[in-house]
């Protein structure tokens, strides 16, 4: 089954952290997707630009309207997402509490992806 | 059915015909520690023989043509690669200085074997080799796919929708794993063998699905793993015709496949079997697959392939829906249930059930799998039971069912499938008169 790991996380909040913190963190999600690349289980993924970066494209009064900046002025942002295949969701979800946004006020998003195959019911 | 490589099947089908013959030769030759290397080499014989041969177009018209002994030709070049690997890591140690003493047999042993005609065996033994117990299902399917197959990374990669590096990844581990379980290339001791051809069928069970399974979409690409599949266990069914389970799962692959033609519609909706135009039933494939289990019957004692594919057959002889044998049907799935019982099997059951004593039996029997944890919540559990609550005439929980298993589904066909069930309920409603929800 593959699934999307969804990174939220505060913007701006790595520049907060220690050298040696921001070391850690980085060393963390190497290992991961280290880990992933070896057990054949990374199907891919992608890192965020910053939020303030973002386009909102909407429909407003019959007409598309494109402002600057995210479309939600939260806390939390999708910051980028990898997905895997893996063999349970149990797996995918162990994947995600280690990925060490987690520890710094983000969350992790787990999400089956769908498939174009099914059985006539 | 679309072969997963393009090109006339001609040199693509040789070539995978041989490539099982050629690796066993030279892990028989090599010693079964060898195994990892000798597999990469086929490999890359193999693609060699595209280029050469085809000037990689698969059409011999382009290339130098197909030679006298493709065999000895594949055997030579992957020999070849062998060598030159060996002699390189042999450079890279001694560079290192390492005090290495190479085991003098290998790579320089007698040629045994090699002019040998084909010797099927190594199929069999390779299959086992591929479905060790050691590797997980996922990495016995690329692998058996790789080394029995004779598919490409590339194209195994394409097949089950992941990039390159990550199915050369699971290949590559599945190998390093055997190797370090210690598996021998030889057949496994009579008291494991029949545990472990359970796991050649399940694995060639899974390649069959995961084909099948896409064949309704565009995806050609995934769908010719069904004839990979069946290509692969005609020849288990060969090499072993007295198992009557090997038997069984052809008979399954080739009945469940004959209703490719009938089980979408052109916009790619799955149609379900009572709805399905059987005039498009593939009839040569349905009376191979009748024969063939109704003759294993008869002698082998029912296993869960069989049974399955004995109801198959059974409603593959129903001209018209309203003409299935329903208590049939029921009477294989119970005696399924009994020598495998398995929660989807009583979903099945509960079908069955509902067609003979009507849809509150089928809802009862549903109602003991609410407590199992492997089904309660699941999407299929949702679906069968609106199903039969619309058959029930109860469509108020008959919308909230199919709702609720539309959510639960990741296929995007199946919610497809599901959420029209739910728009005609609504519909129907509407023109009855009563408000929208």
């Amino acid at each position: 089954m593959k699934y999307m790991l969804l990174i939220y996380n505060r913007p701006g909040f790595v520049e907060e952290l220690t050298e040696r913190e921001r070391a850690d963190l980085f060393g963390e999600v190497d290992a991961i997707m280290k880990e992933l690349t070896e057990s054949g289980e990374l199907v891919g993924g992608d890192a965020l630009a910053d939020p303030s970066t973002a386009k909102t494209v909407r429909e407003k009064d019959g007409r598309i309207a494109v402002t600057d900046g995210p479309f939600l002025e939260a806390k939390e942002h999708f910051a980028g997402h990898i997905t895997v295949d893996c063999e349970s969701v149990e797996r995918a979800v162990e994947i995600a509490s280690r990925w060490p946004d987690v520890r710094f006020g983000g969350r992790m998003e787990v999400r089956a992806l769908m498939e174009q195959s099914g059985t006539e019911m | 059915m679309t072969a997963p490589v393009p090109g006339p099947p001609g040199v693509e089908d040789l070539l995978r015909a041989l490539a099982p013959q050629v690796l066993g030769t030279l892990v028989r030759r090599h010693g079964h520690g060898a195994f990892d290397a000798c597999e990469d080499a086929v490999q890359e014989a193999l693609l060699a023989a595209v280029v050469q041969w085809t000037g990689g177009t698969g059409d011999p018209a382009d290339g130098d043509g197909v030679p006298e002994n493709p065999r000895g030709w594949l055997l030579t070049v992957a020999t070849r690669r062998l060598t030159d690997q060996w002699r390189s890591e042999r450079a890279r140690r001694d560079r290192e200085a390492a005090v290495f003493a190479r085991d003098p047999s290998a790579g320089e042993g007698p040629a045994l074997g090699e002019d040998r005609p084909a010797d099927h065996d190594d199929t069999l033994t390779l299959l086992f080799l591929c479905c060790h117990p050691a590797l997980s299902p996922p990495s016995q399917v690329a692998l058996t796919l790789r080394a029995v197959g004779g598919l490409t990374t590339a194209q195994i990669a394409r097949a089950f929708l992941v990039p390159e590096p990550t199915m050369a990844q699971r290949v590559s581990r599945a190998k390093q794993r055997i190797k370090a379980a210690g598996a021998r290339f030889g057949m496994p001791p009579p008291d494991e063998r029949d545990e472990r051809l359970r796991a050649v069928l399940h694995v060639l069970y899974l390649i069959f699905n995961e084909g099948y399974t896409a064949s309704s979409g565009p995806d050609l690409q995934r769908a010719g793993l069904v004839a990979e599949a069946i290509r692969l266990t005609r020849e288990l069914h060969r090499l072993l015709p007295g198992d009557g389970e090997v038997a069984g799962l052809l008979a399954l692959m080739l009945l469940t496949d004959a209703r490719r033609a009938a089980r979408s519609g052109p916009d790619g909706l799955l149609i379900p079997l009572t709805e399905q135009d059987r005039t498009l039933w593939n009839a040569d494939a349905i009376a191979e697959g009748t024969a063939l289990v109704t003759e294993a019957l008869t002698w082998s004692p029912p296993g869960p392939y069989q049974l399955q594919a004995a109801i198959a057959a059974v409603h593959a002889e129903a001209p018209r829906p309203e003409d299935t044998d329903w208590p049939q049907v029921l009477a294989l799935y119970r005696l399924l249930a009994h020598v495998s019982p398995n929660p989807m099997v009583t979903l099945n059951e509960a079908v069955a059930l509902a067609m003979v004593d009507g849809p509150s039996a089928g809802l009862d029997l549903l109602r003991t799998l609410d407590g199992d944890d492997r089904m309660s919540g699941h999407h299929r559990l949702a679906a069968v039971r609106a199903h039969l609550l619309e058959q029930a005439g109860d469509a108020d929980g008959a919308l909230e069912a199919y709702r609720q298993a539309a959510r639960g589904t990741t296929s995007i066909p199946e919610r497809r499938y599901l959420e029209s069930r739910a728009a005609r309920l609504r519909a129907n409603r509407l023109d009855d008169g009563e408000e929208p929800r």
